[in-house]
């Protein structure tokens, strides 16, 4: 590990931590007795599904075929019978397609190898594991869903300089790659080689925040059996755990604006709770069929951290933490800062879900709203370098023209300006609202 | 629990700790250390001034939002009060209070009323006041007692000129810079506030207190406090390097007058200062070197109300020029 905390130069907060469930182990759930898969857990397009009612299945059948080069297969992550493809609310509220299956015992797939040996043994080439790594339709576990094959495809005319890992975890409560860290250390460390040899690079770093020094300390001693393998502790940052910070925080280069990615600046990202799926599914034909979910707030009797089959609706994994508080007034998919609000309990885990957080009634509201003072508070947060107080008013005068020239598609909507904002102007709402206009605005010329 | 009363709404799902109050509460705060040393230099005349000045701005606030704009009142977030003070701390310790009413009026009412209340307003609502007043009662607003401490007794409420128009008024006869130091109270005294001037500018002393405290409480930044008051040193510095007896000495220029309220308290104003690092620096420099020209080239020995409104104007433009830098922008 080298020596000093690093991290980005410019905004970000330090909100509080809470991370309630941090020492707590990842624990199993009962299964469910019906789940719901949604066909379209993934950025890009829906996956289509093969199979019809009344089928029977298996643990870790493909059920859905990835529809296209940026899309995901989907697997069962029960066995028992379809029961309907139907749509189900998703934690955006939109009702969506899902394979819906009722359980019957928990048979799995022949070939998927379910012991705890660490294989540490790589017997794939290059292109056979960007292979196995798409057919087990693994996405970005971090939040954004993003296909993993697409991003370990490096186009022509690229190179590949650094893998960065990101065990960084910024969100307030979230502690599941943080447990995934701690218990799952070697298979974390194999699952990088896998992937550093898929993009044929000689380095990777992962950056661990500061709050997490357990995890600092295993990750670096196990390190030193890793060629090219370090550990870089961070700076406790929000949002240090987006792309783009990170990739400052490590390497001090600076991704551009959209349609710029990491591999501009010669690295690819990887989140760790990725990196342990991609391990499974290489070394042990386990396709992406369940993850670890974090169950927490303060109002919630035991913060856990469950390794939760994809399709389980939350209101079980609530249930199994002591259940639902009273005082109840928000579940969000998510940490605080950038999570969802869902308006149901019956939404399924999906690949995405990396936690889920009970806000009791008094935190559920916002606060009134005051004028803005000029403050420059936004201004000095804001980790992409913007004006947020510009870009809400213009959008509030619907001068989207003028916002995108002040760049609102650099926004990554992180939250900090809100966040920040001593008059409590739902800054990002209006920001949002711009920046999509604006992108509907870019495509629409583009045609 | 009913699934239908689970709220939802977007992104962040919690906010900071700090509010408009807790902003203005801590200014306040930070203005106390000052109002002390008024008390302390100047006696019940201080308060007596500056207790008219902030219930009259609290009051008009809160009639104009009542009865002519018909809105909530916006009195509890501790602004009108800010104005208050610092229009107290910006004037003399014996003037009448019919003079401090108007002046509020004038502050309240048409600097940030009219304009759309807190937020809105392009001038600071306390120097607008302060100049209106200014230019209309000349004379009340230029005799200033003298500190209790250098009165003959307790009753010789004498006024005084204050140490600039002494030196700006030698210098224009002709009598050399190093004659006038034996007239002009030490620099000590200048330190601590023992001299005559309006109510909240004399102590650098205390006004320093409140700035480390802005500081700390992360409520101002560094950037127009020392680039307002590098810039005037630098400034008279080179003046004084070239002909050391026909001017004054920077540290003189620094701690007398209105320089170091203006810095800290109100060039630092949130609402008419510009919003990035690099526009505060050019936003203190311009004041600090409008400040000099008033001082030395102009017709009124203090300049830095002036100077302040003046660039008060200049700060949309700034804005527009000093962006921050953009992240993933490729540096040319």
């Amino acid at each position: 590990m080298s020596k000093g905390l690093k991290t980005f130069p410019v905004g970000g907060v330090h909100s509080c931590d809470n991370k309630l469930s941090a020492s707590k182990q990842i624990e199993s759930v009962a299964l469910p007795t019906i789940v719901s898969i949604p066909l379209s857990q993934h950025i890009g397009a829906p996956a289509m599904p093969i199979v019809k009612p009344l089928d029977k299945v298996k643990v870790g059948q493909l059920i859905a075929k990835a529809s296209g080069f940026v899309s995901a297969n989907i697997h069962s992550s029960v066995s028992g019978t379809v029961k309907k493809i139907d749509d189900v609310p998703d934690s955006c509220g939109y009702k969506r397609p899902a394979v819906i299956i009722d359980v019957e015992g928990d048979i799995w797939e022949e070939n998927i190898d379910r012991t705890d040996s660490l294989l540490k043994e790589i017997i794939f080439d290059q292109k056979s594991i960007i292979e196995k790594i798409q057919a087990a339709g693994i996405v970005g576990l971090g939040g954004a869903t993003f296909p993993t094959h697409v991003k370990l495809s490096v186009p022509k005319g690229k190179t590949c300089e650094y893998l960065l890992i990101n065990g960084v975890e910024c969100e307030p409560y979230l502690t599941s790659d943080h447990r995934l860290m701690l218990e799952k250390t070697e298979e974390i460390f194999v699952g990088i080689i896998i992937v550093m040899k898929a993009l044929g690079v000689p380095k990777a770093i992962i950056g661990i925040e500061n709050n997490k020094k357990d995890a600092i300390d295993k990750m670096s001693a196990i390190s030193n059996n890793y060629k090219g393998i370090s550990v870089q502790a961070l700076k406790v940052q929000y949002p240090q755990g987006g792309e783009k910070q990170l990739a400052k925080a490590l390497i001090n280069r600076e991704i551009p604006a959209p349609p710029g990615l990491p591999i501009d600046v010669g690295c690819v990202i990887q989140n760790v709770g990725t990196i342990y799926a991609i391990y499974e599914a290489v070394q042990k034909n386990k396709p992406l069929i369940e993850r670890v979910v974090t169950i927490t707030g303060k109002s919630i009797k035991k913060p856990s951290n469950f390794l939760a089959r994809i399709g389980t609706p939350i209101s079980i994994l609530i249930q199994a933490t002591g259940g639902l508080p009273e005082d109840t007034g928000k579940i969000i998919s998510g940490g605080p800062m950038m999570g969802k609000a869902i308006n149901t309990t019956d939404i399924p885990v999906s690949k995405g879900t990396s936690g889920i957080l009970v806000l009791p009634e008094e935190l559920s509201n916002r606060k009134n709203a005051n004028n803005c003072i000029l403050c420059a508070k936004c201004v000095s947060v804001c980790p992409l370098g913007l004006e947020p107080y510009l870009l809400s008013k213009l959008s509030l005068k619907s001068l989207f023209d003028k916002a995108e020239n002040e760049q609102v598609v650099n926004c990554i909507e992180c939250g900090c300006c809100s966040y920040n904002c001593p008059a409590k102007i739902p800054l990002l709402d209006f920001i949002r609202l711009a920046k999509t206009t604006v992108m509907k605005n870019i495509r629409n010329r583009v045609k | 629990m009913n699934n239908n009363l689970l709220k939802v709404s977007l992104s962040p799902h919690i906010s900071g700790k700090g509010s408009v109050k807790s902003i203005m509460y801590g200014v306040i705060i930070a203005l106390m250390p000052a109002f002390i040393a008024g008390l302390y230099f100047f006696g019940i005349g201080a308060l007596r001034v500056t207790l008219t000045a902030v219930v009259a701005c609290v009051l008009f606030e809160y009639v104009i939002q009542k009865y002519l704009l018909k809105v909530e009142s916006t009195i509890s977030d501790g602004s009108a009060i800010i104005t208050g003070l610092l229009l107290a701390y910006n004037v003399p310790s014996n003037l009448p209070p019919n003079i401090i009413i108007l002046g509020s009026l004038v502050a309240i009412g048409i600097a940030k009323m009219s304009f759309g209340g807190l937020g809105n307003n392009p001038f600071n609502p306390a120097l607008v006041g302060r100049v209106f007043l200014l230019i209309s009662f000349p004379v009340d607003m230029t005799s200033w007692p003298k500190p209790i401490l250098t009165r003959a007794s307790a009753i010789d409420a004498v006024t005084a000129a204050t140490p600039l128009a002494i030196v700006k008024e030698g210098l224009a006869g002709g009598t050399p810079y190093s004659k006038l130091l034996t007239q002009i109270p030490s620099y000590w005294d200048l330190f601590i506030g023992n001299v005559g001037g309006c109510i909240g500018e004399v102590s650098a002393l205390a006004l320093i207190i409140g700035l480390f405290y802005m500081l700390y409480k992360k409520i101002i930044t560094w950037h127009i406090p020392v680039s307002m008051t590098g810039s005037i040193f630098i400034f008279t510095g080179i003046m004084c390097l070239i002909n050391p007896q026909s001017n004054a000495d920077p540290f003189f220029h620094i701690l007398t007058g209105g320089v170091l309220l203006g810095a800290i308290f109100m060039a630092t104003d949130m609402v008419t200062s510009p919003m990035t690092p690099k526009g505060m620096l050019i936003f203190g420099s311009a004041i600090g070197i409008l400040t000099v020209i008033i001082r030395v080239f102009g017709a009124y020995p203090e300049g830095v109300s002036f100077s302040i409104l003046i660039m008060n104007a200049f700060v949309p433009l700034i804005n527009k020029f000093c962006k921050p830098k953009r992240f993933g922008e490729i540096i040319k």
